[in-house]
């Protein structure tokens, strides 16, 4: 179900940028929260590279915020996986959008 | 069968050979232990025997990872076996516990020596029978088989794996150094005479639909890699293996491990009785005491006092049925051990007659005479 | 907002008992992601994957995954799963455990193993202390560092565990930390393939003990840490490996082991050929 499976690193904060940036297809990832499960450890909006989620102001049962993508960044996610593999509680994942 | 395995006939052997060939006969196909006198000839016996009947054996770096590789082993398909003496058998008991716990078949085989510590190493001592089943912790029944001869070694071992794998329970083989080191004559039947319990394993996909079943004392066991996928934990835990903090559960579950075990303690229960028709005092004793035991009641005997002797072949569960009913019917028992009063304690709770320690202490055969000059003396 | 989804890893999983029983910012869920990340992408028979442990929180981490799991005593994982393995050596037999389980008192079962080259994959989650009691000092913790049994500090010289590993022989040594996911579950995949010993150390936040002791206000403090003091190294001199939290000395990851030595299974079983072979 998810196939992204490109070398992260390239889009690591620290990461290089390629020089031939302009020939590779921004893929889009659609982010999925399993609210409920969040305990707002805050590990996917400290290290998503994209900076495209912030703590949400939705409280779940337990008492913790999870996540959600900020307004206006929608289409930013480049579904790299990084809050999806860092999340300690299976709490988010990402669907990368095909033939956009 | 693997004609590797010993041959019919009569044999002149030690304890501990006849103990390892009888495992071996039993179906083992691991063994793992550490060296410790005077059971160390059975690890040396099976790291030559083993590999040569397609098993494996291995030396651990001591008897809490032996103990915990045959459980592993167990939960593998392996008939599992692991030998010690009393310092091995006090760091063994933690992970029978576990085996108790997840109903692991496994044998172990703990020979016993004097103590306390590290005591007596290479003299005969009886001082784990309370150890044997109490020595791990919390609520649990234990199966101990007692040998009193090289025969006995052998026969009893097999019979060891046959309890383990049908009640999927830890069974000790409680003997000592004496009948591990003494050398004496065994006869081997052919070997379709014995009965071998062959384990009763799941079949995938799973007709039960979880790992335990505690309303029905045994359910098939699960191995690994078979796709069950299923937790095996050494923490209390429901019937699909999760483990939980409820007492609720805690009493599902060691009700369970219990009663399977006191259900059928009929079956597991056996005894050898020698002039008991008209007897009117009678010893209890087992292991190298039974030996030295006939012979004092022959001597009673020959002196006109009638004494029998009831020797439990299955320490535990203590035949407690039997010993009451003979307890009615005569005047006293006499418990001669190798310790300072331990199943006297046991026996002493179901005995209708008055029940006399004879304590030896650790490091020799006891002596007939001193049991004679005991139930002569009248206390 | 709330999505009622499923996760995809969620096959993997005892996904009836999430949310799982470990601290917000706990490093644990991440390790079990990486587990069931590179089972899902090896080519080995599901099946065959079996996980052990012992006792702790990480010990714990067995039975949220959808395998074939063994929950034994504290410290004896290691010698459960060596009699798994060499019973039935198509076993993927992978131990998770903590730092106190498989060093302290497993302390000799590992060093055996290791020594013997069994074929097992060994995680040890290193927080630096007993977290499930309460985050009490152990072999890991740093010196100097503070635990609910060092208030005055820890005066005690601590393992350098990919160190101990490597000069015991083990076939595979890697550390991590649980901020290097991707690495970490590349390094799982690599290790289930070898023959022998493989051993990866992951260092984990441990937010309300060891953490809570050392000025890491939370989670998020503890992998800063690690994503600002975290060198890749894996050449390094495991001789100078070794851990403190006071940020002077870089935190040493990567691979640093993968040599080829004869494996326990792979010797047994010749042994048994040759002695089966005997008249
Ligand atoms: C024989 C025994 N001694 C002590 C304990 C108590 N105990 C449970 S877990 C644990 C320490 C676990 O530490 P570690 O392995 O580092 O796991 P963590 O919780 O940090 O993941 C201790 C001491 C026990 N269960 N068994
Ligand atoms: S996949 Fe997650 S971490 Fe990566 S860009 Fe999208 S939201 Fe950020
Ligand atoms: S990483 Fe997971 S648990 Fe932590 S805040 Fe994000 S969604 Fe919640
Ligand atoms: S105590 Fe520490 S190791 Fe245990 S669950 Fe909490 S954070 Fe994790
Ligand atoms: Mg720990």
């Amino acid at each position: 179900m998810i196939t992204i499976d490109f070398d992260s690193e390239k889009i690591y904060k620290t990461g290089r940028t390629p020089i031939n940036l302009q020939n590779f297809r921004k893929p889009l990832g659609r982010v999925h929260i399993i609210a409920e499960r969040c305990k707002e450890c805050g590990y996917c909006w400290t290290y998503c590279p994209k900076e495209v989620l912030e703590k949400s102001d939705y409280v779940n049962k337990n008492g913790y915020h999870p996540p959600r993508v900020k307004k206006g960044r929608e289409n930013d996610c480049v579904a790299c996986g990084m809050c999806e593999a860092i999340c300690p509680d299976f709490a988010i994942f990402v669907e990368e959008i095909k033939n956009e | 069968m693997n004609k590797k395995l010993i041959k019919p006939g009569n044999y002149f052997m030690n304890g501990n050979f006849a103990c390892a060939e009888g495992a071996l006969v039993a179906g083992l196909n691991f063994y793992a232990g550490y060296p410790i006198t005077p059971s160390s000839e059975i690890m040396e016996r099976l790291s030559y025997r083993l590999p040569q009947v397609g098993g494996h054996f291995i030396e651990m770096e001591d008897e809490i990872a032996s103990m915990a590789a045959i459980i592993g082993a167990s939960n593998a398909g392996a008939k599992a076996m692991t030998a010690t003496s009393g310092p091995g058998f006090s760091l063994m008991q933690e992970n029978i516990g576990l085996a108790v716990i997840t109903e692991t078949p496994v044998v172990v085989v703990d020979e016993m020596r004097g103590g306390p510590s590290t005591g007596l190493p290479t003299r005969v001592g009886q001082g784990d029978i309370m150890q044997a089943m109490w020595g791990t912790h919390g609520d649990h029944e234990a199966i101990a088989y007692a040998p009193s001869s090289v025969q006995e070694m052998f026969d009893l071992t097999i019979k060891a794996f046959n309890t383990a794998e049908r009640y999927r329970q830890p069974v000790i083989v409680l003997t000592d150094q004496v009948i591990g080191h003494m050398s004496e004559r065994l006869v081997v039947r052919d070997l379709s005479d014995y009965e071998i319990v062959e384990r009763e394993l799941r079949e995938y996909p799973d007709p039960i639909g979880k790992v335990h079943d505690f309303s029905r004392d045994f359910v098939p066991m699960v191995i690994a890699g078979k796709g069950f996928h299923y937790n095996i934990d050494s923490l209390t835990h429901d019937e699909r293996g999760y483990p939980s903090n409820d007492p609720m559960v805690e009493e599902v579950m060691v009700k369970h491990l219990i009663e399977k075990i006191r259900k059928n303690e009929d079956k597991i229960v056996e005894y050898k009785e020698y002039f008991l028709d008209d007897a009117e005092i009678i010893i209890i004793a087992y292991g190298i005491t039974a030996r030295s035991s006939i012979q004092a009641v022959r001597e009673l005997r020959e002196k006109g006092i009638r004494v029998g002797l009831f020797r439990p072949i299955t320490i535990w569960p203590i035949p407690k049925k039997r010993i009451m009913e003979l307890s009615e019917r005569v005047n006293a028992i006499y418990v001669p051990e190798i310790n300072f009063g331990q199943y006297s304690h046991a026996i002493r709770e179901f005995s209708k007659s008055p029940v006399y320690e004879i304590p030896f202490p650790p490091g020799k055969v006891p002596d007939p005479k001193r049991i004679v000059r005991m139930i002569e003396g009248g206390s | 907002m709330v999505e009622e989804i499923v996760h995809p890893k969620d096959a993997y999983l005892r996904s009836d008992r999430f949310p799982h029983i470990w601290c917000p910012g706990c490093g644990l869920g991440i390790v079990l992601k990486s587990y069931v990340d590179a089972i899902s992408k090896l080519d080995i028979p599901y099946n065959n994957h079996v996980l052990v442990s012992g006792i702790g929180c990480t010990a714990r981490l067995p039975g949220y995954a959808n395998v074939d799991s063994y929950h034994t005593t504290h410290g004896r994982a290691i010698p459960f799963a060596t009699g798994l393995k060499i019973v039935n050596p198509e076993l993927q037999v992978t131990v998770i455990s903590g730092d106190g389980d498989l060093f302290n008192i497993g302390g000799n079962h590992i060093i055996h193993a290791a020594r013997r080259n069994m074929d097992l994959l060994v995680v040890c989650v290193n927080n630096f202390n007993y977290g499930m009691t309460g985050g009490q000092h152990g072999a890991t913790t740093p010196e100097g560092a503070r635990t609910s049994t060092t208030p005055y500090g820890n005066i005690e010289h601590s393992f350098n565990l990919p160190y101990i590993m490597s000069s015991l022989g083990a076939s595979y040594v890697a550390r991590w930390t649980s901020l290097h996911v991707r690495q970490l579950t590349r390094s799982i995949m690599k290790a289930m393939k070898i023959r022998g010993f493989s051993f990866i150390e992951v260092i984990s936040p441990c937010p309300p003990n060891f953490g809570k002791y050392n000025r890491f206000s939370d989670g998020l403090s503890q992998m800063q840490f690690f994503y600002e003091n975290s060198v890749l190294d894996n050449n390094a001199d495991l001789s100078e490996a070794y851990i403190d939290f006071t940020g002077k000395r870089p935190l040493i990851v990567g691979e640093f082991v993968h040599r080829i030595r004869p494996s326990y299974i792979d010797l047994e079983k010749e042994l048994i050929r040759k002695a089966m072979e005997e008249p």
